[in-house]
């Protein structure tokens, strides 16, 4: 069960109207290093893994839907009020044809999102280190975002999450830490 | 907040036929985190704002990330 704070994890200012950072940022939308992919991966993966790191994919996931909501809310303010002129410039004619302002889960080439990027092994550890892989992907992809960015206001809520992609990051590699553990343990007995 | 110590650099092959000018040394990301396998308790905090600011609490997980660096 959920409950839900009607506000944003961090605060998303966006000064300008630019459509063409909206479709980058479509990538950690909808993209397969993206928030969806990273939320639905954990939040599959944690029925089969060990009853210890089981809340670690949980609070995770949870978080990564929220990181999906402030991107969601990047792109709509970026995109709201731009012409279809201003979409066809900024390469987003045929997302305008075939979803008009509103949003999809597309990467930033307009490939829409499938469950193949994501995976489920039943294997802790091939799952643990998917998880840190995905972790580390979706840093990389904010410090290009970081890089192409010349909004201060989604540049600043860019540097939050990829920060947050590096804890993550940790608490996946210390579960990890943790199964390895279980090993030590049987030798003590 | 020390960047560098989170940075590692190569030197990538020159060709003299390069097209374009060449970068003679290319910098990277190496995170906080591939040091730390496990979080140790007790360790020096970030207030809630600031925090909330650098998207972490402890200041020891923060590398930060820049345009200006010039990375890519």
């Amino acid at each position: 069960m959920w409950v839900y704070e009607k506000k944003l994890l961090y605060p998303v200012e966006v000064t300008t109207c630019n459509p063409m950072l909206a479709k980058y940022l479509m990538e950690q939308y909808g993209g397969a290093d993206g928030e969806l992919a990273a939320a639905l991966r954990y939040m599959n993966q944690r029925y089969t893994v060990p009853d210890k790191v089981i809340g670690v994919l949980t609070d995770i996931s949870t978080e990564e839907f929220s990181h999906l909501e402030m991107l969601a809310t990047m792109i709509y303010k970026l995109t709201k009020d731009a012409t279809p002129e201003q979409l066809e410039k900024a390469g987003l004619g045929a997302h305008f044809v075939n979803h008009g302002h509103s949003l999809f889960y597309e990467n930033a080439g307009g490939v829409p999102f499938t469950a193949t990027y994501i995976q489920s092994k039943g294997d802790p550890i091939a799952d643990l280190y998917e998880d840190i892989a995905a972790e580390e992907k979706a840093r990389a992809t904010y410090q290009w975002l970081i890089d192409i960015s010349d909004d201060p206001g989604v540049s600043d809520a860019l540097r939050f999450l990829r920060e947050r992609e590096n804890i993550h990051s940790l608490r996946f590699r210390e579960s990890v830490e943790i199964l390895k553990e279980e090993r030590d343990r049987k030798k003590i007995f | 907040m020390n960047q560098s110590q989170f940075r590692g650099t190569f030197r990538p092959y020159v060709s003299p036929r390069d097209p374009c000018p060449p970068i003679l040394e290319k910098t990277f990301v190496l995170p906080p985190q591939l040091f730390t396998n496990f979080q140790k308790p007790g360790l020096p905090q970030n207030s809630p704002e600031e925090a909330l600011k650098q998207g972490s609490l402890w200041p020891q997980f923060v590398d930060g990330f820049y345009r200006e660096e010039g990375i890519s």
